[in-house]
């Protein structure tokens, strides 16, 4: 894949940061005979480059106290940043992966970092700064976001996301013919708006790419 | 440092899809019109451009045309003895922050109220008695009823080409259109939108249960498409990336594509954007509005003098512009006084999920309300004798253009991630669809809005506190007819089901359910339990008109966008023919 920028550099994660993203994400969308998963989407590069947007501050986040801890009815209340939260909750886990295998999340078997990542959904791993539950809810959130978003985030590398779903991302100019078909399904090769933006993919006069159709087979 | 503008004759706040019609029509008087907005300016041919409008984490995630939380947010509470606390990030509802408002991001639902939604209290008492109510509700008649009304429906829906195919045409039903909405003066301008594969397996299920199916109307085009301000709508592709996204395509309806061209020609018309009013400006007696105060894009105080003030911002931003600028007297729940914040009130959601090994949908292919509905269980089309609840639902089976962060269902007792959710995401994001209840919500006496005594914006003003709950009718509601669609989801025989029913828990902030808030300067016949009359004219101060969701005493299962735009149509001809001939109140107080 031909990028304009290296899809390995990071803006904000440390490198202890990246292995145990690697190694949790892969956990949370795994490879298998379906396909790749979220690791080879390259979406560790996709967090980080979600934390260094303004999202990554909160940027357009109402942020003034006195902070609450609210009933869970009432949404998001933590001071911290997502920037801040990552940071936290990764030492912390990792600190608790420490204490009770004697190793860092990312080297530990697969089974055990689904019970770690377990454990921090059911809020079962006390963390120093936050709610585990907090942290597991933004983590899983934003894999599912870098696997399913466009590939100009990073994320989603070859399309692999829509092509396990079969999802044809920028829409093409001609589905109006399709409404009208019963149970006909629309295969194509998906297309991104990054592949617009190198010219991998012709436009028409109002910018819809053309599809190119699949085999139909499942 | 406050600078003094020239006095105008009318100043509108917001330039959503009220703020724009009201304009043009009072711009066409020769009236020296300015609108102020206090989002930025959007031009759809740039902001929307292809490919970069069909961007769904940009538009479902970070969206930047929707309001910026940093600067102004809401608080919430589900009861009046929590501590409100505020709205960080968005969640439950998209209010709108540039030129257009949330009306550039909507879905496109148009349909018409029912007549009943303009009457519930006095129908409801006829047809069931007192006991149909609930002791806490104050639902009430808008002072307004449909037939009043039915012109301006009309004239909204040649503005917004809106496609459908009438089902009551001056009281004869005809076949093919909805029998149950009120009676229509002439056909929809646009036909019908297409019916799917979805819609057709829930038509034949709902005809077999005895219902009458028809394609939900539906403000994207169907054909191309000159409305009467000689502004030009394209066909809709059906690409999906629709409600939260402006259109690339120009083909939904919105006031940057149907009224915002025309209204730029006039050159007594002026918009400012970045113009955030903080402040109605009365004369010493309160009985009178001078102009209204903003701050403008460098953050400097501008005082804007005018003879008439029309409030077409969001639902909260209405309310809360009355109560800080002392319009009106500020409800108290425990006393039960007062109107300004009273009958707040929301949408009742719920969705069933039909899960299939041997059907595909192209779910993807879709948007601007395609879709196909029954209003059989819709405000009072059926008996509720004995069903303990007022009011009802549409049930539509719609393709939305499901995108994948957020439209990847996975049936009942599938983990939230691993191999197993993978399995199962891309399973099913083909071979499902999504039954739905939009449904009515009733007003109570605790369920209002106020100014936060804690929380302030960054203009230093206190925040609109929002108290609300779903309430045990909707409740209700909810149940009997999630019951009725599980029934309809089985004649069409899926694999797997799954129900998804909101109201049946607390009311939360975090997950979307819909930019349907209304209430809070309702409209009535009564000064007593309404902020506005029934021209939306304040009881109080008869130079400012409150137009918008505000006025919805409560909510109808029908989306609220098409009625808020007939509102529009409706005020500024009572301004024009009423207000402007002899200016002052247009009913007695």
């Amino acid at each position: 894949m031909q990028e304009s920028v290296d899809q390995n550099a990071y803006g904000y994660l440390t490198q202890p940061e990246v292995r145990f993203l690697d190694a949790a994400v892969e956990r949370l969308i795994p490879a298998d005979e379906l396909g790749p998963g979220a690791r080879q989407a390259g979406v560790t590069c996709f967090i980080d480059r979600q934390l260094t947007s303004s999202w990554g501050t909160h940027g357009r986040n109402y942020r003034t106290g006195p902070w609450l801890e609210g009933t869970p009815q009432q949404g998001f209340q933590s001071r911290l940043t997502p920037q801040e939260i990552y940071r936290a909750a990764i030492r912390e886990t990792d600190l608790h992966c420490n204490r009770q295998y004697g190793k860092a999340f990312c080297f530990l078997t697969a089974e055990q970092q689904d019970e770690v990542l377990h454990a921090l959904e059911d809020g079962k791993i006390e963390l120093e700064s936050l709610s585990a539950t907090l942290f597991f809810g933004l983590l899983l959130r934003n894999t599912e976001e870098g696997f399913f978003a466009d590939p100009m985030y990073g994320g989603n590398r070859d399309k692999v996301g829509w092509k396990l779903i079969g999802f044809p991302g920028v829409a093409a100019g001609n589905y109006s013919e399709h409404l009208e078909k019963h149970n006909v399904p629309y295969r194509a090769e998906p297309v991104s708006i990054l592949d617009i933006q190198q010219g991998k993919v012709r436009v028409d006069a109002q910018g819809y790419p053309k599809h190119v159709m699949l085999d139909k087979k499942d | 440092m406050s600078i003094r503008l020239k006095p105008v004759d009318v100043v509108v706040v917001g330039a959503g899809l009220v703020g724009t019609i009201v304009s043009k029509e009072l711009a066409e008087t020769g009236l020296k019109v300015v609108c102020l907005e206090r989002g930025r300016m959007l031009d759809p041919q740039h902001d929307f451009a292809m490919p970069y409008a069909h961007d769904e984490l940009k538009y479902h995630r970070h969206s930047d045309i929707v309001q910026n939380l940093s600067r102004e947010t809401i608080t919430f509470r589900n009861n009046m003895n929590e501590t409100a606390l505020p709205m960080r990030e968005l969640g439950s509802f998209k209010p709108g922050e540039c030129v257009g408002g949330a009306a550039v991001h909507w879905g496109g639902q148009a349909r018409r109220f029912l007549p009943w939604d303009f009457e519930t209290r006095s129908r409801t008492l006829a047809r069931y008695g007192k006991q149909q109510i609930p002791e806490d509700c104050t639902s009430q008649d808008w002072g307004l009823t449909y037939d009043e009304l039915e012109p301006y429906y009309d004239q909204f829906e040649h503005l917004y080409g809106v496609c459908g195919k009438a089902g009551n045409l001056n009281g004869e039903i005809q076949l093919g259109g909805n029998p149950f909405e009120g009676p229509r003066s002439r056909e929809y301008p646009n036909p019908p939108v297409a019916r799917t594969y979805v819609g057709t397996l829930f038509a034949q299920a709902a005809k077999s249960l005895g219902y009458t199916p028809h394609q939900s109307p539906s403000a994207a085009m169907s054909q191309p498409y000159t409305n009467p301000y000689r502004l030009m709508l394209g066909q809709c592709v059906r690409g999906g990336f629709c409600s939260s996204h402006g259109c690339a395509s120009g083909a939904k309806a919105t006031p940057l594509t149907t009224v915002l061209p025309a209204l730029a020609r006039h050159s007594n018309f002026e918009l400012r954007p970045f113009a955030n009013v903080i402040k109605v400006n009365l004369d010493a007696d309160k009985k009178r509005a001078v102009g209204v105060t903003y701050v403008d894009a460098q953050g400097r105080e501008v005082e804007q003098p005018a003879e008439l003030v029309v409030l077409a911002s969001y639902t909260f931003n209405n309310v809360r512009l009355m109560l800080l600028s002392g319009i009106g007297k500020p409800y108290d729940p425990v006393g039960n006084q007062g109107v300004i914040g009273r009958n707040y009130s929301y949408q009742t959601g719920g969705r069933v999920t039909l899960f299939f090994e041997d059907k595909e949908f192209n779910h993807f292919i879709g948007g601007g309300t395609l879709g196909t509905s029954i209003d059989d269980f819709n405000g009072d089309n059926f008996d509720h004798a004995g069903l303990g609840f007022l009011g009802g639902a549409y049930v539509a089976a719609q393709s939305p253009g499901a995108t994948p962060i957020r439209s990847t269902p996975v049936p009942p007792g599938t983990p939230r991630w691993g191999a197993d959710w993978k399995k199962n995401v891309a399973q099913y994001y083909r071979r499902s669809f999504s039954i739905t209840l939009h449904g009515s919500c009733q007003s109570y006496r605790t369920h209002y809005l106020d100014l936060d005594p804690t929380y302030r914006d960054a203009n230093g003003l206190p925040l609109i506190r929002m108290t609300y709950d779903w309430h045990a009718n909707e409740r209700k509601l909810s149940g009997y007819i999630t019951q009725k669609i599980v029934e309809i989801a089985k004649a069409i025989g899926p694999a797997k089901m799954s129900v998804a029913e909101p109201a049946a828990g607390r009311y939360s902030i975090i997950p979307y359910q819909s930019t349907h808030n209304i209430g809070g300067a309702v409209m009535g016949a009564d000064p007593a339990v309404s902020a506005v009359n029934k021209y939306l004219q304040s009881w109080d101060v008869p130079n400012v008109f409150v137009v918008g969701g505000s006025a919805f005493p409560q909510q109808s299962a029908n989306a609220p966008t098409g009625t808020i735009g007939t509102l529009a149509c409706w005020a500024a001809d009572a301004i024009k023919e009423h207000y402007l001939k002899r200016p002052g109140a247009l009913l007695g107080n």
